[in-house]
């Protein structure tokens, strides 16, 4: 038995294969022959962006129906093709993107990538299947309104981001949903769908080049003149003035559900890492960081009660989020503000900066641990221009954070007397 | 199997289950203690589960805060969760930094403290977990239908346990069920990844070795009795869509039927991991507008358990329209054997599940001890082999032996205010 490959070494430019296809669709891959399988990522700049307001969900709708029926395959088909050998293949869309994933075992990876050709060109939307979606969609958003995180969260990000993309559900409204015709799923297939800005990554038991080459004849002529570019950047999201209530009643429920922040920074900010690990402290590490510690360890007050940092492409945002019962949900707004506020006044220890760059240096490999992990990490380097050596710096980068840029970068973006406090619930 | 599993009983009785995998820097490993809900009688329901919550709180060696960073500080990934069957503690860490999590389980095995405070803080932290369920439609669904399902058996209540008992559980309770059950002889250590056998068994050895032997604990075993026709109730909440759940009886994970049904399973409802669109169920039911949503599923127990079939139904059908397109599914499985090209795909996906999952070390760990909890090792390792030697008749006997409506439970959520 030949010596399986050992993959100690983080991703660099000494194995990651990057390469552009014919139409200017980027390939990145990494092999790993360790299991006799492939995984395949990527996305494409056709989101929810693009979308009108009395069409939203649009993106979402196509992006669900593309392995619908296609020129050559029925839904069936299609279907019938994957799952009889155990593969995967599946669409989704955000804002600023369609994305995809698939997997399969090595012998069958020339069928996934077909498959993917064909749904990503030539997506039929059979009249009856979009009937169908369009009903599975609309349950959906019946049982998002039943959902009380959802319904907290989708008022959080309407007032924090109001004027802006951002503020929009990207699986719509009951009504925006209902009035989309087939004709507009054509339209925005055409315009938006093309090889422009379009990303591939392919980890697993095949070589790169062999991978390039198979997605050249598949995917390598496809061209669209007319492929219309996403918009340049939105205007930014206007500042919060005042701490904005909103709370949404749904008297059935046992629990209330609460999401409070407000803006953070975009992926790309030079302040992002510094916001990453302020975060990381605030609700993160170990049981949920401070938050978790105050609302959770000492007051007995949720299960749940974390911060999060949401960073992309566009200006992100940074919220916390708990489950609590009713009657303990201003307590709990109240230990969440105390906590904001000694964030802001005191910063991070010098303790907890140390031990939260070691979590960080020390879980990159854990999070590489699978084919579609490192096709994800893939993906990241190219949408914001991490650099192929990026994974190989990613200690250093974390290590020349410091307390005073946690500290800087707390006071630019969090105020605890201005933050969009959403809860839902009886 | 291509590797090697070494297995080894120490001399206090806990099995030390091994397996390299040199494919990453990261070694996972899984505690396994032989506990969970179906241990626990009526008035201390969910006492399983608070108890795995306790063992977050510290010991004097690790007291809380320290506990809670060790495992982060070195970049390791930690949880704990509490089966039917089992409660489980892992960690997978880099492979150099693996020492502390041995150090940690084996010192939290018999040093947990179970300070009152930290029980009665934990107390309406699991009463909150309990409510955020308790919002979910499909929880209630399920908790009813297994209450239904199981007059006798312990698999009647909720891992979570009732909100009485977890309202009148004691600090004392909590710690006379760690003290019995938190013993070596009734538990089982997998680790998988990146080490040598040899130095790893002296370590686990040196640590977990000291820890005294005590009685082993029995199960709780209070048999089902044979239900005597179809049981069918519905229960009331907000929003507006029916979901549906119908419940057959299963049997236990080493039942030599477990594995025609669940090729059964697979033919029907779909195989786990995998998109179950042209699964049968998914063909007669989704495509056809009777359901927006179908999903079969089992798990593997100690004790006959149930198969579910959940549903969310499509609006314009009534139930009945639903549960009767189902049972026309079903019955065709009784009537005909399945053909052959049907089992050789099931078998090709359970296949590829299999070499998905350990292209992760963290899920060959688990793997592992998983199933030394409801079976033992050999059933994750021979599992693929027995899956093969399933015949079409095999499947369409079971078909007819355990997919019967007389012994079945079928539950329906329904809207307040709207009809069925």
């Amino acid at each position: 038995m030949a010596k399986r490959q050992r993959l100690h070494s983080l991703p660099g430019p000494e194995d990651i294969f990057r390469a552009a296809l014919s139409n200017g669709v980027v390939l990145l891959a990494r092999a790993n022959f360790n299991s006799p399988s492939v995984s395949v990522s990527g996305y494409l700049p056709a989101g929810s962006i693009f979308e009108s307001d009395d069409k939203l969900g649009l993106a979402d709708f196509v992006s669900s129906c593309l392995m619908r029926g296609t020129r050559t395959r029925s839904f069936d088909s299609i279907y019938n093709e994957l799952e009889s050998v155990g593969a995967s293949l599946g669409f989704d869309s955000n804002v600023h993107n369609v994305n995809f994933g698939g997997r399969s075992l090595v012998e069958d990876f020339p069928l996934l990538l077909t498959l993917l050709s064909d749904a990503l060109r030539t997506p039929t939307f059979p009249k009856k299947e979009m009937e169908t979606l369009r009903t599975h969609m609309l349950t959906s958003l019946s049982l998002r309104e039943q959902n009380t995180s959802d319904m907290a969260a989708l008022a959080f990000d309407r007032i924090l981001f109001e004027g802006h993309p951002y503020s929009r559900p990207t699986d719509g409204y009951i009504e925006t949903v209902r009035s989309i015709t087939r004709k507009d799923m054509f339209e925005f297939h055409s315009r938006y769908f093309g090889p422009k800005g379009m990303v591939v990554a392919v980890v697993g038991a095949v070589e790169p080049q062999k991978a390039a080459e198979m997605l050249e004849k598949v995917i390598g002529g496809w061209r669209v003149p007319g492929q219309v570019p996403p918009p340049a950047a939105a205007p930014s999201p206007k500042p919060i003035r005042k701490t904005v209530r909103h709370h949404h009643s749904m008297p059935d429920k046992f629990q209330s559900d609460l999401v409070m922040g407000t803006l953070g920074p975009s992926r790309k900010d030079p302040e992002y890492f510094a916001a990453s690990l302020g975060n990381s402290i605030l609700g993160q590490f170990g049981m949920m960081g401070r938050i978790g510690d105050a609302v959770r360890e000492k007051s007995g007050l949720a299960y749940y009660a974390s911060s999060s940092l949401n960073s992309g492409a566009g200006p992100g945002s940074w919220e916390v989020s708990a489950g609590v019962n009713p009657a303990n949900l201003e307590r709990a707004i109240e230990l969440i503000q105390k906590e904001l506020r000694r964030f802001v006044k005191n910063g991070v220890t010098a303790e907890e900066l140390a031990e939260n760059q070691t979590n960080y240096i020390g879980r990159l490999p854990l999070s590489l641990e699978s084919n579609s992990g490192v096709a994800g990490a893939l993906l990241n380097i190219e949408r914001f221009d991490l650099g192929l050596d990026y994974y190989q710096r990613y200690e250093a980068i974390v290590r020349e954070v410091t307390r005073a840029d946690i500290l800087e970068t707390a006071r630019k973006y969090i105020d605890p007397e201005r933050l969009v406090i959403s809860t839902a619930g009886p | 199997m291509e590797e090697k599993i070494t297995q080894v009983k120490l001399k206090n009785g806990m099995k030390v289950l091994l397996k390299e995998a040199h494919t990453a820097p990261i070694i996972s490993s899984w505690l396994w203690y032989r506990v969970g809900s179906r241990d626990e009688p009526t008035g201390k329901t969910g006492i399983s589960h608070w108890t795995e919550h306790m063992l977050f709180k510290g010991t004097k060696k690790f007291p809380a805060k320290v506990l809670d960073k060790a495992i982060s500080r070195d970049g390791g990934r930690w949880n704990a969760a509490t089966s039917r069957d089992a409660t489980h503690y892992y960690e997978t860490m880099p492979a150099d930094k693996f020492d502390l999590a041995l150090q940690l389980e084996a010192d939290r095995m018999k040093n947990s403290a179970f300070d009152a405070r930290d029980v009665a803080s934990e107390r309406t932290v699991i009463i909150s977990e309990r409510e955020g369920s308790e919002n979910e439609p499909l929880f209630q669904l399920t908790e009813a239908v297994q209450q239904t399902a199981f007059r006798v058996h312990p698999y009647r209540h909720e891992v979570i346990g009732d909100k009485a008992d977890l309202l009148a559980i004691t600090r004392d309770d909590l710690y006379e069920h760690y003290r019995r059950y938190y013993v070596p002889n009734n538990a089982v250590l997998s680790v998988a990844g990146d080490f040598d056998s040899k130095p790893m068994l002296n370590r686990i050895r040196e640590l977990f070795g000291p820890i005294p032997k005590g009685p082993t604990p029995p199960r709780l075993t209070r048999p089902e009795p044979e239900q005597k026709g179809e049981a069918r109730f519905t229960i009331e909440g907000g929003g507006e869509t029916v979901f549906i759940q119908a419940a057959y009886r299963y049997p236990s994970a080493t039942h030599p039927d477990f594995f025609p049904l669940q090729i059964f399973d697979s033919i029907l409802g779909g195989t786990s991991g995998l998109s179950i669109k042209t699964s049968r169920l998914y063909r007669a039911l989704v495509d056809k507008n009777y359901a927006i949503e179908v999903s079969g599923w089992a798990e593997p127990t100690i004790d006959p358990y149930l198969y579910r079939i959940t549903l969310i139904k499509h609006p314009r059908r009534a139930v009945e329209e639903v549960v009767a397109a189902m049972d026309a599914e079903i019955k065709k499985l009784q009537d005909a054997p399945p053909p052959e090209d049907e089992l050789k795909r099931a078998v090709k996906q359970a296949r590829a599940v299999f070499v998905y999952g350990n292209e992760n070390i963290t899920s060959q760990a688990f793997w592992m001890g998983y199933a030394e909890m409801f079976a033992s090792c050999a059933w994750y390792t021979t599992y693929l082999d027995n899956l093969a030697k399933v015949t079409p008749q095999d499947v369409q006997r079971v078909a007819r032996q355990y997919f019967q409506p007389s012994s079945r439970v079928i539950g329906v959520y329904q809207p307040k205010g709207r009809e069925a």
